[in-house]
């Protein structure tokens, strides 16, 4: 039956591509939580009248978020080749998209940790600093887990971009479900496995989706 | 125990300097419950945040027992904040935090070691009644619970003085009671120094033992609360006293009764601490031909005293009337006479 219906699948490159990006994606929203959250705390930290407040670190990482969220992510790849090259040693395969992809999705991650950090409330901060709270302490127990459900309904909507960037990394050989569905599905004119590639996309990204909505609900006291 | 002197705060605003603070000179002892009063934008939420150094003055000094809050800063600072500590309008707790551990969260700041934050926990929950609700997160409090975890926490390491920031101004009435109850209680049992800011007179009769009041960044009265509420000085002290004294009713009732009676005078007399025990109305009848009316009266208690205001409507020749006024005085009743009929 699905034989029939998939007749050109090769079923064991189909699940090669799938662990690739499955592999691509785990690694660059790994990346991208931890460099997306040391930026956003950088960018309100420093912001005017908080503990930090400096206001050349705070428009360097503001200008750098700023540019590398608005470059489009097909032509960062291409911009971040020699970049990619250097790091990494070569620019195809799993790994070699890894920088772009990091790149491209921190800042993106960096402007939700923002974002969420802004929605604490800056009673609760000063109330910790009355206490005696260093600023680490500040950022460790407070920031942290007083944010914790949009950072995760955030991090969530990022692997999942994360998801779609893979596929587009693929067209320029990083392996994955993308270049699967572009060399051999489209190249080819093999509808059914561009068809199946799409299928198992949509089911990572239903499964990030569930495991992020699960995880914020679970972390939220309010 | 803290000393302010010539303490000034100016904000740099977009359009110009905003003096908040203005040469405030204050003395507090140890032990005292401190009120201070005024209308929003009076400068006395950014004065209870120098005290703690929240807030750096602009000019002048605070020193709280012997140390000099306004000339320390990093490490040692924070470590002074631990026995300075602050409770908030609105509680500020940490909603991802339970109880016990909003709680424990300033033993954790101190650096004391998990078996002996588990125990002053226990203590503080006991000392401010939420036994049985350690594990329950914010959301799940009414008001006056968020409140006492805050005072709990406020406590947590043994402060020598606690700043309360409209600390029951988004209560409602009763629970705004007994959250008051507590903070006696605690200033009784701790003989811990209290300083509060508010704009309800009803807090500062309710608890405190002398009051400020602030109005433009300064301190336009100072003294001890019975006195105030007797004799107030300043305009806007006048108008804070009426708020817990006068109602709309007895304008009204008083505005009513020159209608009914045109006759007589209506006196308002004001009675303090002892006098409000003594029969004082009924000697006045007996030994003087005047005919009385009592139109409003009320009673007001003070951690220093009752405070009583009585308005009467006397009846009766011009002598006789000023004859029974000067009784009054003689007893030491204040009088007012309200109209001329």
């Amino acid at each position: 039956m699905v034989e029939s219906l998939f007749p050109n699948v090769d079923w064991e490159n189909m699940w090669e591509a799938t662990l690739e990006t499955l592999y691509m994606t785990a690694m660059s929203t790994f990346f991208t939580f931890v460099i997306g959250l040391v930026l956003g705390i950088v960018l309100f930290l420093t912001a005017p009248k908080q503990l930090w407040a400096n206001s050349i670190v705070n428009w360097l990482t503001g200008a750098f978020v700023n540019i590398f969220r608005s470059i489009p992510f097909i032509i960062l790849i291409i911009l971040l080749i020699p970049f990619t090259k250097f790091l990494i040693g070569t620019i195809r395969g799993p790994n070699a998209a890894l920088p772009a992809l990091i790149i491209g999705a921190a800042p993106f991650y960096a402007r939700m940790v923002l974002i969420a950090l802004k929605e604490i409330d800056k009673g609760v901060i000063e109330a910790a600093r009355s206490m005696g709270a260093t600023t680490w302490t500040i950022i460790r127990k407070v920031l942290l887990p007083e944010s914790k459900p949009a950072l995760l309904s955030g991090i969530t909507v990022t692997a999942i971009a994360l998801v779609g960037y893979t596929a587009m990394a693929g067209i320029i050989g990083a392996g994955g479900l993308g270049t699967l569905a572009f060399l051999d599905g489209f190249q080819r004119s093999r509808e059914d496995v561009t068809l199946m590639a799409t299928i198992l996309i949509l089911v990572i990204v239903f499964a990030i989706q569930f495991i992020g909505d699960w995880m914020t609900t679970r972390s939220d006291k309010r | 125990m803290i000393e302010l002197k010539k303490l000034s705060k100016v904000f740099d605003t977009g359009k110009g300097a905003l003096t908040a603070v203005d040469d405030v000179d204050l003395s507090i002892a140890a032990g005292e419950i401190f009120g201070i009063i005024g209308y929003s934008g009076a400068g006395k939420s950014t004065l209870i945040r120098l005290l703690n150094g929240l807030e750096k003055p602009s000019s002048g000094s605070v020193v709280i027992n012997g140390q000099n809050i306004t000339a320390i800063k990093g490490s040692e600072l924070r470590k002074a904040r631990q026995k300075v500590s602050m409770i908030f309008q609105h509680f500020n707790l940490l909603w991802s935090r339970t109880v016990k551990e909003n709680i424990e969260f300033p033993l954790e700041i101190a650096g004391v070691p998990k078996n002996k934050r588990d125990a002053r926990v226990l203590e503080l929950v006991e000392l401010v009644g939420l036994k049985g609700r350690e594990n329950a997160y914010p959301s799940q409090l009414s008001g006056g619970q968020k409140q006492r975890v805050g005072i709990a926490r406020a406590l947590a390491n043994e402060p020598e003085v606690l700043l309360c920031d409209e600390a029951t101004s988004a209560l409602d009435p009763q629970t705004t009671d007994s959250i008051l109850e507590l903070l006696v209680d605690i200033n009784k049992r701790l003989g811990l120094t209290i300083v509060l800011i508010t704009h309800e007179m009803h807090v500062i009769r309710k608890i405190c033992h002398r009051v400020a009041v602030m109005e433009g960044g300064r301190v336009v009265e100072l003294g001890d609360v019975l006195q105030v509420f007797q004799s107030p000085k300043a305009e806007i002290t006048e108008r804070f006293v009426a708020q817990v004294t006068d109602t709309e009713d007895s304008q009204e009732t008083i505005k009513n009764l020159r209608k009914l009676y045109p006759t007589g005078e209506l006196v308002k007399l004001v009675f303090v601490g002892d006098q409000t025990e003594q029969p004082i109305l009924t000697q006045l009848i007996r030994k003087y031909p005047v005919d009385v009316n009592i139109v409003q009266g009320n009673i007001a208690h003070t951690q220093r005293g009752a405070y009583g205001t009585l308005v009467l409507q006397m009846k009766g020749s011009a002598q006789e009337i000023s004859e029974a006024l000067a009784y009054l005085n003689a007893e030491s009743v204040q009088t007012e006479v309200m109209s001329n009929g």
